[in-house]
């Protein structure tokens, strides 16, 4: 069955999350990738490695429009004759995705979590990641934007091979006027470590001890709700049910309380660790490893244990 | 300017949530719902600013039953000028999508503005169909919004980062945090809003693309490990060793 992986080439280098697309795409069947912009041949003949025979690229346009990135899609879609296509559910899934299913007829699954299963509905989370549901796709095309964080990068195959094609991409409507990437943050959806202050740290003033935990990790900043609604923190980093919904590998939360709409956001990640001075706090129950003191003491004791750590690794 | 703002309810975020039916239905006994938080304290109060700015009406849609309702009140309430509900009960959001562009592409809209997700199914899809339906560019994830003549600019969220960008209206846009501030109804917009126009459409029976067949919960998390706060040098030994994350 040939599968198709739309993956984003447009930044620096190839991100994580297109890496575990095509990883999960090769459990389905024969990858081809399809992607736009500049990346030099050579850079997309690696995601052979992942399992991609093809790459498609078209060098006619750059950029993140989805009304184009929706046309080329489908026109790759129709070229190889794959029914099943493959999304990061990241920011550009998100708006991609949903388009092409109107455009093509096919049934999305939006946040899917793993592979099919035997009676091929596919795991998707729901309510906020409190639960958790099987899909069936009732079209005989199918779209599945995967959840980023959800499966392993599997290095097995050797170069892909790149020709170039063109999408019919079409005109953009939307002129972009600006684009900033705040300097030094890692993108919060797609870490893998995460340092979180809520409330307990009492004021913005205090922050230094998230950031300078954070940047000796290598980890992104998050917060809980009313630290962002305080001008305390940038929105960005609001996670919790009405913020974003993150799965880290490791999230440590400092000074939050733990309540469920916060919880909602971040009881995916795969271990939590809470420091609270309150040993009832809610997040306790939540949490792998839990340290009952105060913050201003433990953090920085963290963040030297760390640095020894590193030092002799 | 005519604006559409699509209203989803959506289970009060403190609902213990759980199934029926072997596992196949959510259980919505005793469940309170609310007006989806996005739609209403970004896209609805949104679309009630430029409304107050630059003229025009707020039309809210929704696709659900009678049962829908009160949520669609609520909406009326904080200051839409009418409802539309589609009636039949929603889903999935290929259906939903396909029965609001139904009704949308007949009404000259401006713009539609919808929060960036339901915080039940987190789907964040309805937007980019109903874009792609109605033909109009799609804005996702936007936290700001200018509206100028026939123009709107937005910042919008992408990966690491904001773009700001132009369009010509009309214009699909999903509204995430910073886009506007929750208010809160008052006793006039409540009393209001009893007698605001909600019109009953018939609904097209748009084809359902998927169906959940299944549903469940996590199994259950071991005790917490209580580490002593005078010793980290033993938590980051357990991070590295035991829970192998850094
Ligand atoms: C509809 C709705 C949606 C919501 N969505 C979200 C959401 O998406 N995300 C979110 O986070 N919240 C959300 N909330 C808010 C949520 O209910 C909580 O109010 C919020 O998460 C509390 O934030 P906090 O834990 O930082 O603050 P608090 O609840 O005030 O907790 C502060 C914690 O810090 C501890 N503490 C104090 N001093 C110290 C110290 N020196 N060292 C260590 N610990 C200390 C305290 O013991 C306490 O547990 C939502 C609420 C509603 C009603």
């Amino acid at each position: 069955m040939s599968v198709l992986v739309y993956i984003n080439s447009n930044g620096e280098k190839i991100a994580k999350s297109a890496f575990e697309a095509v990883t999960y795409a090769k459990k389905l069947g024969e990858v081809t990738v399809v992607t736009n912009g500049k990346t030099d041949d050579s850079t997309l003949a690696q995601l052979g490695k992942y399992g991609a025979s093809k790459v498609l690229v078209d060098r006619s346009f750059e950029g993140i429009d989805e009304q184009q990135l929706t046309r080329m899609v489908a026109t790759a879609a129709e070229k190889e004759g794959a029914n099943t296509i493959v999304f990061s559910n990241d920011l550009i899934g998100k708006a991609v995705a949903p388009r092409l299913s109107v455009k093509m007829n096919a049934g999305l699954v939006a946040g899917a979590t793993g592979v099919p299963q035997e009676d091929g509905t596919i795991p998707v989370n729901v309510f906020s990641g409190k639960a958790h549901g099987f899909v069936k796709v009732n079209t005989d095309k199918k779209i599945i934007a995967l959840l980023p964080n959800s499966i392993q990068p599997e290095e097995t195959g050797a170069d892909a091979t790149v020709e170039e094609f063109s999408g019919n991409a079409g005109d953009t409507r939307v002129t972009v006027k600006d684009t900033k990437f705040p300097e030094g943050d890692i993108p919060l959806p797609e870490a893998e470590l995460v340092v979180s202050g809520g409330r307990g740290l009492k004021g913005p003033e205090n922050w230094n001890l998230i950031l300078d935990l954070a940047k000796e990790l290598g980890a992104a900043t998050a917060c809980s709700r009313p630290v962002a609604d305080s001008g305390w923190r940038p929105h960005h980093e609001h996670v919790g049910q009405t913020g974003v919904a993150i799965s880290p590998n490791l999230y440590i939360a400092a000074g939050i309380s733990g309540a469920i709409q916060h919880l909602a956001g971040v009881n995916r990640s795969k271990v939590i660790v809470v420091i609270n001075t309150d040993d009832e706090a809610p997040f306790f129950k939540a949490a792998d490893y839990g340290v009952v003191g105060d913050a201003f003491e433990v953090l920085p004791r963290l963040l030297d244990a760390v640095k020894k750590f590193k030092a002799s690794n | 300017m005519k604006i559409l703002v699509c209203i989803s309810k959506a289970p009060d975020t403190t609902t213990k949530i759980s199934f029926t039916d072997g596992d196949t239905k959510f259980d919505e006994g005793g469940v309170k719902y609310i007006v989806n938080p996005y739609d209403e304290w970004y896209a609805l109060v949104k679309g009630i600013e430029l409304k107050e700015a630059h003229g025009g009406s707020v039309t809210t849609i929704t696709v659900g039953t009678a049962e829908d309702d009160a949520t669609i009140r609520k909406a009326l309430a904080i200051g839409a000028d009418d409802a539309v509900r589609v009636d039949v009960k929603a889903e999935d959001a290929g259906q939903v999508a396909a029965e609001i562009a139904n009704f949308a592409k007949e009404g000259a809209y401006d713009l539609v503005l919808l929060g960036k997700e339901t915080i039940d199914y987190n789907g964040s899809q309805v937007g980019g169909m109903l874009a792609e339906h109605l033909d109009m560019p799609f804005i996702s994830l936007a936290e700001r919004m200018e509206v100028n003549g026939s123009k709107a600019t937005l910042d919008k969220e992408i990966v690491g980062g904001v773009q700001t960008v132009e369009a010509d209206l009309p214009l699909v846009v999903s509204c995430a945090k910073g886009m506007a501030e929750q208010r809160i109804p008052n006793m006039r917009g409540i009393m209001a809003a009893r007698t605001k126009p909600l019109k009953v459409v018939e609904a097209s029976n748009a084809a359902k693309q998927t169906s959940f067949v299944k549903y469940g919960l996590p199994a259950p998390k071991s005790a917490v490990k209580l580490i002593d706060p005078n010793n980290m040098d033993e938590l980051v030994e357990l991070l590295h060793n035991e829970a192998k994350v850094i």
